[in-house]
């Protein structure tokens, strides 16, 4: 059905999965490694925090659970109020997990987690100075999403709705205009709450997904994995395949000539 | 007086940061960890030689699931 391998590229490296992973909110490490099984996802978040020095906490476990499973990680810059904190933080990244990947992200409220723009800009120019190679957690705004990309940023991480919120695509539109504003990869980041979510991303064009406490939380994460897989398949096959445009009324779909007539206009049926 | 992951702690002036991974458990070779004193990162290769100052702010940081 498919001719040539249809692989997502960041950075010049090829991705074998459109549906990229956070690792947050997994009620267990063995729920974590099941789901990522099933989402078939390479590429997964992970956070830093403080080493919590009592024994069997020490964050090692997880490190394993990601080098058995294979996936490239994608530090995170999670909780950074700051881009002084944000270039930090990935500057530990890099040092701790051995990559120059960062996920950026630099939050400006903390009821809904939205990213500060002035902030993020001035890390996401930093970062890219030194080297690193920066995915950056955005609003949808595509006025936003193309002053990151002219920076330098090799994908553009638009929110669908606040982190966490299952809320979806809050605005299909303005998600559809980043597609266009921008020539580095789009990946769909927050707000996913179900398959359909996901889908609806690829059909507008992203590039990619993540998600995380959509699967994380679910009440079957590893189902919910496997169907978040699926949908950004789904997806991705329709927006290539390209969809029918809207109209407000029917068009049939079984020719009209032909048709019997039973009786003259207008008869009853007696 | 120096802060350990913002925590007052017994560290003392001159113990190496390698030491102070030890304090809290951790082996030199330990995966996943990046120390930064008063924010600058201190590199994995100077773990053994640099020393923590009086009135230093260490961070030690390890993975975490999230995001």
């Amino acid at each position: 059905m498919e001719s040539a391998p249809d692989t997502l590229e960041i950075a010049g490296r090829s991705i074998g999965s459109r549906l990229l992973l956070g690792t947050g909110g997994f009620p267990s490490l063995e729920l974590l490694a099941d789901a990522i099984a099933a989402s078939a996802s390479q590429v997964v978040t992970v956070a830093l925090r403080r080493v919590d020095p009592s024994p069997g906490r020490r964050g090692g476990a997880l490190i394993d659970v990601l080098a058995e499973a294979g996936v490239e990680l994608l530090p995170n810059t999670a909780g950074c109020h700051t881009a002084r904190d944000a270039v930090i933080t990935a500057r530990m990244a890099r040092e701790a997990f051995e990559t120059d990947w960062v996920k950026l992200e630099v939050i400006g409220d903390e009821d809904t987690l939205l990213p500060d723009a002035p902030e993020l800009l001035a890390a996401a120019e930093q970062l890219i100075d030194e080297g690193f190679v920066v995915l950056a957690y955005t609003t949808d705004d595509p006025v936003l999403a193309r002053r990151l990309a002219d920076l330098g940023c090799a994908a553009v991480m638009p929110l669908g709705s606040p982190i966490g919120s299952g809320m979806g695509i809050r605005n299909p539109y303005n998600i559809a205009l980043i597609r266009e504003a921008v020539d580095v990869p789009v990946v769909l980041d927050a707000g996913i709450g179900t398959a359909s979510d996901a889908a609806l991303a690829m059909e507008l064009g992203c590039d990619a997904v993540m998600a995380a406490s959509a699967i994380a939380r679910a009440q079957d994460p590893v189902a919910m994995a496997r169907a978040m897989r699926a949908a950004v398949q789904a997806g991705r096959l329709a927006r290539g395949a390209g969809r029918i445009p809207r109209r407000d009324y029917a068009t049939p779909s079984t020719p009209d000539a032909g048709r019997a007539e039973f009786a003259p206009r207008g008869a009853h049926v007696g | 007086m120096i802060l350990l992951n913002g925590e007052r702690s017994e560290v003392r002036a001159g113990e190496t940061v390698a030491q102070v991974l030890g304090r809290l458990g951790l082996e030199r070779d330990a995966r996943g960890v990046a120390v930064a004193i008063d924010g600058e990162v201190v590199p994995r290769a100077g773990w053994d030689t640099r020393v923590v100052g009086e009135g230093a702010r260490v961070e030690v940081l390890t993975a975490m699931q999230g995001g």
